[in-house]
């Protein structure tokens, strides 16, 4: 993975000497908090619900076991012992204090790591598909085009106050598992019929109050001008994305109201302009970068035979495993989803073991997903059982990865101030009615995703069952939506009617699966049945 | 009545407006009066508080219980983790919150 | 001079007022203009040559339009002053400076030696633009 050298740590540093400027002049008064807010935000610290809230980069979901180390130690250094894995591969830290703010930057730093863009209305952390360099189908794995877009985007000077958040996903293969789309600016890494690399760009997706799946605006854009088509992008929104209303502020909006055609147009003017510029960094420097994604060390000649004779690593092996490229080894997925745990959630413990586990069995590599577990990519099948025994005595090893209880959950109404609901024991209760794992495999692959406002941290719209806490006269209500896809046949879930109290979601989920058993053709996964009865079987249902 | 809350600036703790200073605990809130924004505004001022304005309360012999339930859960923590709340020994804590 | 002024050219200040965009159609002879968030900057390019100063109204400092229309008169060409005015902070001096901006008209005055320590807040820089220094990846591959 990718090493800092002496100019990424330069910029890193300065921007913690920065930040600690900002932060001192505002504790000395020289500032107001309307002038500090944007500046804190642009470092990652909100002032959440219960205390100051740090979200820490983790850029393409990537990092080392020297910094998943560092994760660990901040929290029980500067926080209350443990961290949050975020739908957007970063970590959370729910109790931080201003006036340590700097110091923890600073630690960040020392390990390559930072909190720079991580919230405001500037270009956030660019995420990409969590079994990049790993997974079989890959055209090109797509974190160093990654790499170059997080420095490209990092203090870019024209685009730091932009109308709203900005928000880029990057993929290297036909399967979407970054849930591209949905996002401000995704680009998947294609390959022609020439045989040629290019990228191409979907702009205008996204999801919260008006979700929208992007159009492509640019299909084959070589890889070589893909920063100066990004400029273009960013250009056209910054001078033309709506300011006058926050609802209506992301680029989706623009796309939406001037239409693809037009805003590809006007794209296109801008490219053409820059293209004159030189802005592109030369080809050597993304060869450099790849330089840093190279495969590691695999061994050859590997034993593909994994004893499965014992039952609950079977499972494990079957649900949390998936085929690597290279023969003899495996991708892992440690679930942070326990049985009634709160998703996305490790102890400084649990954080300090995977940094171990990486080093020992990885090649000192860990991806986070966005659905909130965590992946030690490169690990030999040989010592998957081991492997195995160490997570589950951490109660690490849930073999319930893209099962029902595999949930995807905002902090919600307990963490976030601009919740309406809480989140997090709608998960605990539907992870416990379902904790009988006969039971999940039994229905499959369901993603379901739950978030406390329409702001769809949760990403509730690309569920297949999906759920949206709102308010309802100061109680907690929940709407549930069915139908929702993220992967290459992205859609967007459709509520089901009037919603429920907290006891009668966890109802209402369980008879839209009893619905899926009853209805079910061979090899239909819960989506695939929705998809071809429609709504009416299940309203009928639910609501009797 | 009206109480006020807000956040410490420097610690980011919860912190309601007791009439004299800022206090972690809502029992100590008081009516804040006729002039709520003229309070706010010089504690903004002079750095004691973050992020404050004023919140619909009643109060039942000690204590203050805030109209909405998100301002019930600020004043006392993640209903998810009690044991970070500032009640923590107490399992039933969650219940005052709905 | 106007009031609370930071400049970062040698030469003499335009004496002119800056007048608006509609209005610098019409006058043939202003050599100063000053430019909304919602202007197209564009509309100045066939005029780069008699502009001496154009002025970027920053209402709202979190309204950034005003950067992409300072880079592209730039990166037409334009020499002329370049000042950033209104609701500009000490934060976004350096930024600004980057999209070409070389003087700086704040509604609250900024003290100049913050605003210069401010200005070398970046030791190195990312990208390439318009205020000639070189980006990160020239300097690793001998292009700088």
């Amino acid at each position: 993975m990718y090493q800092y050298d002496q100019y990424d740590q330069a910029m890193v540093d300065a921007r913690v000497a920065e930040f600690r400027d900002q932060v001192n002049r505002r504790l000395a008064g020289e500032m107001t908090e309307d002038q500090f807010k944007p500046l804190r935000l642009k470092n990652g610290l909100y002032l959440q619900l219960h205390a100051y809230m740090l979200r820490v980069a983790v850029p393409y979901g990537t990092l080392n076991s020297a910094q998943m180390r560092m994760l660990g130690d901040i929290a029980d250094k500067y926080d209350r012992g443990y961290g949050h894995f975020t739908t957007r591969q970063n970590i959370q830290y729910n109790w931080i204090k201003l006036e340590d703010a700097a110091d923890i930057l600073a630690d960040l730093a020392s390990v390559e790591m930072h909190a720079i863009q991580t919230s405001g209305n500037c270009i956030r952390n660019t995420t990409a598909d969590q079994f990049a360099g790993a997974a079989a189908d890959e055209v090109e794995d797509p974190r160093p085009y990654a790499e170059l877009l997080r420095q490209w985007s990092t203090f870019h000077p024209e685009f730091d106050y932009l109308p709203r958040k900005f928000k880029i996903a990057i993929i290297g293969s036909d399967t979407d598992r970054a849930a591209m789309k949905l996002h401000d600016i995704g680009i998947q890494i294609v390959k022609n019929e020439a045989g040629e690399i290019g990228c191409r760009f979907y702009v205008g997706g996204g999801m919260g109050r008006t979700p929208m799946i992007a159009p492509v605006i640019g299909d084959f854009v070589p890889p070589l001008q893909m920063i100066s088509y990004l400029e273009a992008c960013l250009r056209v929104y910054n001078r033309y994305g709506r300011r006058d209303n926050k609802y209506k502020a992301r680029i989706k909006i623009l796309v939406h109201e001037i239409g693809a055609d037009e805003y590809r147009r006007q794209v296109e003017e801008e490219f053409a302009h820059i293209l004159t510029l030189g802005l592109e960094p030369p080809p050597a420097e993304l060869e450099r970068i790849k330089g840093y994604f190279a495969d590691p060390g695999f061994e050859t000649g590997l034993s593909g035979d994994i004893d499965r004779s014992d039952p609950d690593f079977a499972l494990w092996l079957d649900q949390n495993v998936h085929a690597h490229k290279q023969p003899g080894y495996a991708i892992v997925t440690i679930s942070l989803k326990p049985t009634g745990g709160i998703p996305g959630d490790a102890s400084a413990d649990q954080i300090r073991l995977m940094a171990d586990l990486a080093k020992a069995h990885s090649f000192d590599e860990l991806r986070v997903t966005h659905a909130q577990n965590i992946v030690l990519p490169h690990v030999k099948k040989a010592d998957l059982y081991a492997l195995w025994q160490k997570l589950d005595a951490a109660g690490l090893a849930s073999a319930n990865l893209d099962l029902i209880s595999d949930i995807i959950a905002c902090p919600g109404l307990d963490y976030c101030s601009l919740a309406n609901a809480r989140s997090i024991p709608v998960a605990q209760k539907i992870s416990e009615r379902f904790a009988d794992l006969g039971r999940q495999r039994e229905l499959g692959e369901l993603k379901l995703k739950i978030s406390g406002c329409i702001n769809a941290c949760g990403h509730h719209h690309a569920g297949h069952i999906g759920i949206l806490g709102v308010d309802r006269k100061g109680v907690e209500n929940y709407q549930l939506l069915l139908g929702g896809s993220e992967g290459a046949d992205t859609s967007l879930g459709t509520i089901t009617g009037p919603g429920f109290n907290e006891d009668g979601i966890v109802d209402a989920v369980e008879k839209a699966t009893d619905v899926y058993l009853a209805q079910r053709t061979d090899g239909e996964r819960f989506l695939d049945t929705y998809r071809r009865i429609g709504m009416a079987p299940f309203k009928e249902a639910i609501y009797g | 009545m009206k109480v006020l809350t807000g956040n410490d600036l420097k610690t980011g703790d919860v912190i309601w407006w007791t009439g004299e200073g800022w206090s972690r605990h809502v029992n100590d809130a008081v009516d804040a009066g006729e002039h709520p924004e003229a309070i706010l505004a010089r504690e903004e001022a002079a750095q004691r508080v973050v992020g404050s304005y004023a919140i619909d309360a009643a109060v039942t012999g000690e204590c203050v219980r805030p109209a909405h339930i998100k301002e019930r859960i600020r004043a006392l923590g993640p209903t998810v983790r009690l044991d970070l709340s500032l009640k923590p020994a107490d399992p039933a804590a969650g219940n005052w919150v709905i | 001079m106007v009031e609370n002024a930071l400049r970062y050219r040698d030469d003499e200040p335009v004496a002119d007022p800056a007048v608006t965009v509609d209005a610098f159609a019409e006058q043939t002879n202003a050599s100063a203009v000053r430019i909304e968030p919602g202007d197209d900057a564009r509309i100045l390019l066939p005029h780069l040559g008699r502009l001496s100063l154009v002025e970027v109204n920053f209402p709202a400092y979190t309204d950034g339009r005003g950067y992409s229309a300072a880079r592209i008169l730039r990166e037409h060409g334009y020499a002329g002053e370049l000042r950033a005015v209104g609701d500009v902070l000490l934060d976004q001096l350096s930024h600004m400076r980057r999209c070409g901006f070389d003087s700086f008209a704040p509604n609250q005055a900024i003290d100049r030696a913050a605003a210069d320590k401010a200005l070398a807040t970046w030791p190195e820089v990312y990208q390439k633009t318009v205020d000639g220094r070189a980006a990160i990846w020239a300097k690793r591959h001998g292009l700088a």
